[in-house]
């Protein structure tokens, strides 16, 4: 029995890397952007915050202060992948696809050449009792999570109730949905799909951040964040762009990309390795059966927003 | 209603409006002014700068020249949002709604107000709106459930919404049913009684005499009178409107010996919606007459015109095609090997002696042989059922079934290619190989270039950067090209000027006097009344009489155009 | 472009979309968007390469290894012809896909079926048959696998109007562990490395092991644009991907045209898996295509879906990997900089696209007073 809740807490863990990636996507999808750079952003953003670790690791600021800033430069890193995607897509109007796909290129290669110049006993010796706040003292499994978990948990749930029942979201959602329709009723749609995309890179960001230097505090980490980036545009599907279905999908879905290493923990149950890869598997089938069975209800509130993939510009209507 | 006595208060004064759309003038130094508590009619004929004009008031377009006052000072509208801060708002022809949302949430997006977002204060208050004057919405529907008449609601809403006192109505009822127009005008009514200024933007005189206090008339860009709805006629309308009591001076042959080409038997159609579109239509479609079909916007003239060509599928009735093949040679143009030997089989053909043709043991390279040589003759008319046969299939039975669709450049052509590319649109799978053959169909574009007088730059030159005109003399002209036997066109001149609509009639007689069976929907029932032979009316997907061009009256017209809806209307009250 | 509002300034240009650009004017934006981003690249790498900083005035070797790196030796060409050649195989066969305006972001997947599928039939079959039956076979399961990886997509396209940019997306990781489930019954060390396989190579043309390879994608490649812009189906797809109310109009079978057009785009893919298993590693991983599904996108939209002008484009973007490649070697830094630099200089191509497409008029007319 133990086995098993110590597997959930550790999913649920897991599980915060996506849901900051996809709490992210849903963000920049809502304005009509698909942002396949999101792998590339999370890249980034991870290679922001150890870079900034990196820099005042050994500066003996309060280890509080060192998190914040930690924090701020994978913010920081990300909203400049997102003002790089906006600009391209928003301003210049370019293929969304392809310059999504651009930047995770670009990300994903100069995360690489980053990480590998950076001392991982420096970023990596953070203060992990400010991570794990206020579990740092436990020996149970609980001791994975902490504040930047929360802070998932909170990002989604705020995200949430902002695009359901506030105005900024009830415009951001009409821009994505019939941007025409939001500049004729005066909002300024090219503002909205810029904010929309940088705040939802700088929110992706984090999630890199939270998987290098808290969930899996290791120097190998990071090769892993693109794979990833791209379950959390998977799971924008199978939380059918809805913030808070986040957490739930990300659970699920962290249960199944670790449970192959985990199944044979567990006594009674033999797992061939071959299944592994399989069980992996499991979440992009799931999300492709979500996308298919969504597809032929045909409910127009789980479809993706309307305008998804195409540029705006005023002019052509 | 100010009604003389009481003074009227100016609401909003023009002055020298002038817009250019390069070469075009589209407003020249218009003035004019509008009254608190008044209904003012801008008429006007299509393409005369009545919308140009009224989006210059709503900030879309941004006056070359000229001052806009309000409450007479002067203002400057830039945007949608500058005309809502002057308390001005417009409702478009195209609804501008998010689907996905309800009435509420459309109706307050974009709005700016301090204070927390609370839906139900929102439904709360445009209910109490709607009470005052006299709409039914439920706030909480979503717009993807709406008919175009609740869109149309939203849409008023939105704007009185925001406080508007001037409100500009873009052509609002072309796509209302009789009652609907009928609940809107009371609705109108009680905001004029409100203080509210009404602006509304009508080509159909009748409404302008119901519904207005004054009348503002514009042709070609110029406002040429402002007159008092209670102190003028229908005539004098008219003569300003058209400038001369113009006679449109279409040229109309009689008919030629007419012979049943298209005949349709208590067709009936089921939207996917689930709303029977079409009613036990039946009507039959002579060769070498124009039969025009009237009916106010969405009586199911599309619905009628797409389902004789294939693209939609009647739940019943009949729609017959009789090909006039009499003594004509047997060719492959159009049939394939296989048709001509079931036909062979039928005892259809006879040779030039004529002695019955049987196919009976022969190979295929003998038939061939045979039919190309122009000695294989059809006996009969051919005979055959339309019904559930797409257009391929339509096609491939060798019946020349032209239509120009309403929507040109949606589904007649495709807008990125050109003018060769979209001459093949019909004939491409012509020849068996795999290869395209665009020597024919460039050959057939400069044709009708130079035939129709299409002015492009190019043969190469992407449909879509051609004018309105020359984009219908290439949808026209292909449909022409594959010398059809029926000839179906949807609103054919809808946006085209004078000289390329005449283009398109004569276009039309033209085929008429060949012998084609033309079936015209045109919306200007002058237009209908001297160009057509006969005139069916629809009305809420049923034929609700088919008329003499020659002797109907537009008022007879009129009368079928509404008649079932006031039949109904009886037999609900009683 | 901005929104305008009461008190806030005029906007300083106005946009409008280009009717025409003469050629060399197209061109001359691109290739100074490509000088732009280079000059970038230069900055960055500073930025990067701790050689450079303590040497800058190595940076003429920064540059110069670009052409090093394609050119420098007869090796180093014909492995350039060989990246183009597979990079531009995928491109091509996604194309299809693209000139019907369906967003197959899946080639990566497709192609890796492909892979899988040659190297299964290899490691069943191979040694038990006659070698030219072998390669016969494994052309007959990449086809298959890809056109398979394809067609589920497009049926659900077709039928229901799902989603295709996210479905294929999603195939490709089912692609992914697909193979490594494989390797894990394949390989019983566990290793997850499958070795070379002795048999189903294919013939060496001539003298280069590479020459085949690249006549094949040569030829697909005049096929390809002669299919497109030539024949009916070609047409078809063009009047499909731009309106389907038309093509319905015109009694095309739009549902057929997708699943016939995704069948081809994906047994296209299918063909470059197979060169890439049969024809060059002769094993197959996770990385067989190592990302060259994607790349190959962006190298169909630069060459705006022209088969033709694909050579080019997936040329530029292989100079530069095998450029940036050199640099790594030559500078000493890690093995990710040719993502960096391609990556610099696809935004500048990207962004370049906008000034071929639109007009910017800047506005000159003295300020309207505004009260």
């Amino acid at each position: 029995m133990n086995i098993w809740l110590n597997f959930l807490i550790d999913s649920v863990a897991f599980g915060a890397t996506f849901i900051y990636g996809s709490t992210g996507e849903i963000l920049t999808e809502k304005a009509g952007h698909l942002n396949l750079g999101i792998p590339g952003v999370m890249c980034m953003g991870g290679a922001g915050g150890c870079l900034m670790l990196n820099m005042i690791g050994k500066s003996g600021l309060p280890p509080f202060m060192i998190v914040l800033l930690g924090m701020l430069g994978s913010v920081l890193f990300s909203v400049l992948c997102g003002l790089i995607y906006s600009f391209l897509t928003v301003s210049l109007r370019a293929n969304q696809n392809v310059t999504g796909l651009a930047l995770t290129t670009f990300g994903v290669g100069l995360m690489k050449v980053i990480m590998i110049k950076l001392d991982a006993t420096v970023y990596l010796v953070g203060p992990k009792e400010y991570y794990r706040w206020p579990f740092a003292a436990r020996q149970d499994s609980l001791q994975a999570l902490g504040i930047l978990f929360f802070l998932a948990i909170a990002i989604a749930l705020i995200a949430g109730y902002v695009l359901t029942r506030t105005r900024v979201g009830l415009n951001l959602r009409a821009v994505g949905e019939a941007p025409a329709t939001a500049d004729a009723v005066g909002i300024n749609v090219i503002r909205y799909k810029y904010l929309a995309t940088c705040i939802g890179s700088g929110i992706a960001g984090m999630g890199g951040f939270y998987y290098i230097v808290d969930y899996m505090a290791s120097q190998e980490a990071y090769l892993s964040i693109e794979a990833l980036g791209w379950l959390s545009i998977a799971l924008v599907i199978f939380a059918l762009w809805r913030p808070p279905m986040t957490i739930i999908g990300s659970t699920v879905f962290g249960f199944l990309f670790s449970c192959s290493s985990f199944i044979t923990n567990i006594p009674g149950i033999t797992v061939t390795m071959a299944m592994k890869p399989l069980l992996r598997m499991l979440p992009y089938v799931v999300t492709i059966l979500v996308l298919i069975i969504t597809s032929i209800r045909n409910k127009r509130e789980n479809q993706p927003p309307a305008s998804l993939g195409q540029s705006y510009f005023r002019e052509d209507r | 209603m100010g009604d003389g006595k009481l003074e009227k208060q100016l609401a909003m004064q023009m002055r020298g409006i002038t817009k250019r759309f390069g070469p075009i003038l589209a407003n020249d130094h218009v003035d004019l002014d509008v009254y608190r508590g008044e209904i003012l009619a801008v008429l006007g004929e299509n393409g005369c700068g009545k919308t140009t004009l009224m989006n210059m008031i709503a900030g879309i377009y941004f006056p070359d020249e000229g001052h806009i006052l309000i409450d007479g000072k002067e203002v400057v509208i830039r945007s949608p949002k500058d005309a809502f801060e002057h308390k001005i708002g417009m409702i478009h022809q195209h609804f501008k709604l998010v689907d996905l949302f309800t009435a509420a949430e459309n109706i307050v997006l974009g709005i700016e107000e301090k204070g927390e977002y609370n839906l139900k204060k929102v439904n709360a208050r445009v209910a109490e709106i709607s009470q005052k004057y006299g709409f039914h919405l439920d706030p909480t529907k979503k717009i993807y459930d709406m008919s175009v008449s609740e869109k149309q609601t939203v849409e008023i809403l939105k704007v009185l919404y925001r406080g508007a006192d001037i409100l500009i109505l873009d052509e609002p009822t072309a796509v209302l049913t009789p009652q609907e127009i009928t609940r809107l005008f009371s609705v109108l009514r009680r905001m004029r009684d409100d203080g509210k200024s009404i602006l509304i933007i009508t080509h159909k005189l009748n409404e302008v005499l119901e519904v207005s206090d004054r009348v503002a008339i514009l042709r070609k860009g110029e406002h040429v009178a402002t007159v008092n709805t209670a102190e003028t006629s229908e005539a004098e309308l008219t003569e300003l409107m058209v400038g001369k009591k113009i006679d449109l001076n279409i040229s109309r042959s009689d008919p030629v010996n007419p012979q049943p080409r298209l005949i349709v038997r208590d067709l009936n159609l089921v939207s996917p919606e689930g709303l029977q579109v079409l009613r036990d239509i039946s009507f039959t479609a002579n060769g070498g007459e124009i039969l025009g079909i009237a009916g106010i916007a969405g009586s199911g003239q599309r619905e009628l015109l797409d389902t004789i060509a294939g693209l939609q599928k009647p739940a019943s009735g009949e729609i017959v095609f009789h090909n006039p093949k009499k003594d004509k040679p047997v060719t492959f143009f159009h049939k394939s090997l296989k048709r001509v030997r079931e036909l062979g089989k039928a005892h259809a053909f006879h040779d030039r002696k004529g002695n019955e043709v049987s196919f009976e043991g022969m190979k295929r390279r003998q038939i061939r042989k045979w039919v190309e040589s122009g000695d294989v003759l059809f006996k009969e008319d051919e005979v055959m059922d339309l019904r559930n046969k797409n257009p391929l299939e339509i096609r491939q039975l060798g019946i020349h079934l032209s239509f120009v669709p309403e929507d040109r450049l949606g589904m007649g052509l495709v807008a990125s290619m050109n003018i060769t590319d979209n001459m093949m649109l019909r004939s491409y799978r012509k020849g068996s190989a795999g290869m395209l053959n665009r020597k024919h169909p460039r050959e057939q574009a400069e044709e009708i270039v130079r035939d129709l007088e299409i002015s492009t730059p190019s043969l190469t030159t992407p449909v879509r950067k051609l004018s309105g005109g020359n984009v219908q003399k290439v949808l026209v002209g292909r449909e022409i090209a594959f010398t059809p036997k029926v000839l179906m066109a949807a609103y054919p001149v809808r946006g085209l000027d004078i000289n390329s609509s005449y283009a398109i009639y004569n276009l039309l007689n033209h085929q008429k006097e060949q012998g084609v069976a033309v079936i015209f929907v045109g919306e200007d029932l002058d237009v209908l009344l001297a160009l057509c032979d006969r005139i069916l009316v629809m009305n809420g997907g049923k034929v609700t009489g088919i008329v003499d061009a020659r002797m109907a009256t537009k008022e007879e017209i009129g009368l079928l155009m509404t008649k079932s809806e006031r039949r109904e209307e009886r037999a609900a009250n009683e | 472009m901005s929104d305008k509002r009461p008190g806030e300034r005029e906007p300083l240009f106005h946009l409008s979309r280009r009717h025409a650009i003469p050629w060399w004017q197209a061109w001359g934006i691109r290739v100074l968007a490509i000088f732009l981003g280079m000059l970038v690249c230069g900055v960055v790498a500073f930025l990067l390469i701790e050689k450079l900083q303590q040497r800058p005035e190595r940076i003429g070797d920064f540059y110069y290894a670009f052409i090093k790196g394609a050119f420098g030796t007869q090796r180093k060409f014909w492995k350039f012809l060989k990246n183009i050649a597979i990079l531009l195989c995928i491109a091509l066969a996604l194309t299809p896909a693209f000139r019907m305006h369906f967003w197959n972001t899946g080639g990566e997947g497709q192609t890796l079926v492909g892979v899988l599928a040659c190297i299964a039939v290899d490691f069943y079959l191979g040694g038990t048959i006659p070698e030219p039956l072998l390669l016969v076979l494994m052309l007959a399961a990449s086809l298959l696998a890809g056109a398979l990886w394809g067609l589920l997509p497009a049926i659900c396209r077709a039928q229901w109007g799902t989603n295709e940019t996210l479905f294929t997306l999603m195939m490709n990781y089912v692609a992914t562990y697909l193979v490594a489930f494989f390797l894990e019954v394949w390989v019983k060390s566990g290793s997850g490395v499958l070795p070379q396989m002795k048999t189903g190579k294919l013939p060496t043309l001539g003298s280069n092991s590479y020459l085949l390879i690249i006549l094949i994608v040569l030829a697909l490649t005049v096929c390809l644009y002669i299919y497109l812009n030539y024949t009916k189906h070609g047409y078809e797809i063009s009047v499909v991907g731009e309106s389907v109310k038309t093509a319905r109009y015109v009694g095309m079978n739009d549902k057929k045209v997708i699943i016939r057009t995704m069948l081809l785009s994906g047994a296209l893919c299918g063909l470059a898996g197979y060169l890439i298993g049969a024809g060059l590693d002769l094993s197959v991983s996770t990385q067989s295509v190592g990302g060259q599904g994607f790349t190959a996108i962006m190298v169909s939209w630069l060459a705006n879906f022209n088969p033709l002008m694909m050579i080019l484009t997936s040329g530029l973007i292989q100079l530069l990997n095998q450029g940036a490649a050199q640099i790594s070697q030559d500078f000493d830094v890690s093995g990710a900089l040719p993502n960096v630099i391609v990556g610099i200089i696809l935004f500048f191509i990207i962004g370049s696209e906008f000034f071929v497409n639109y007009r910017i008029q800047f506005i000159r007319k003295e300020k309207e007073a505004v009260k």
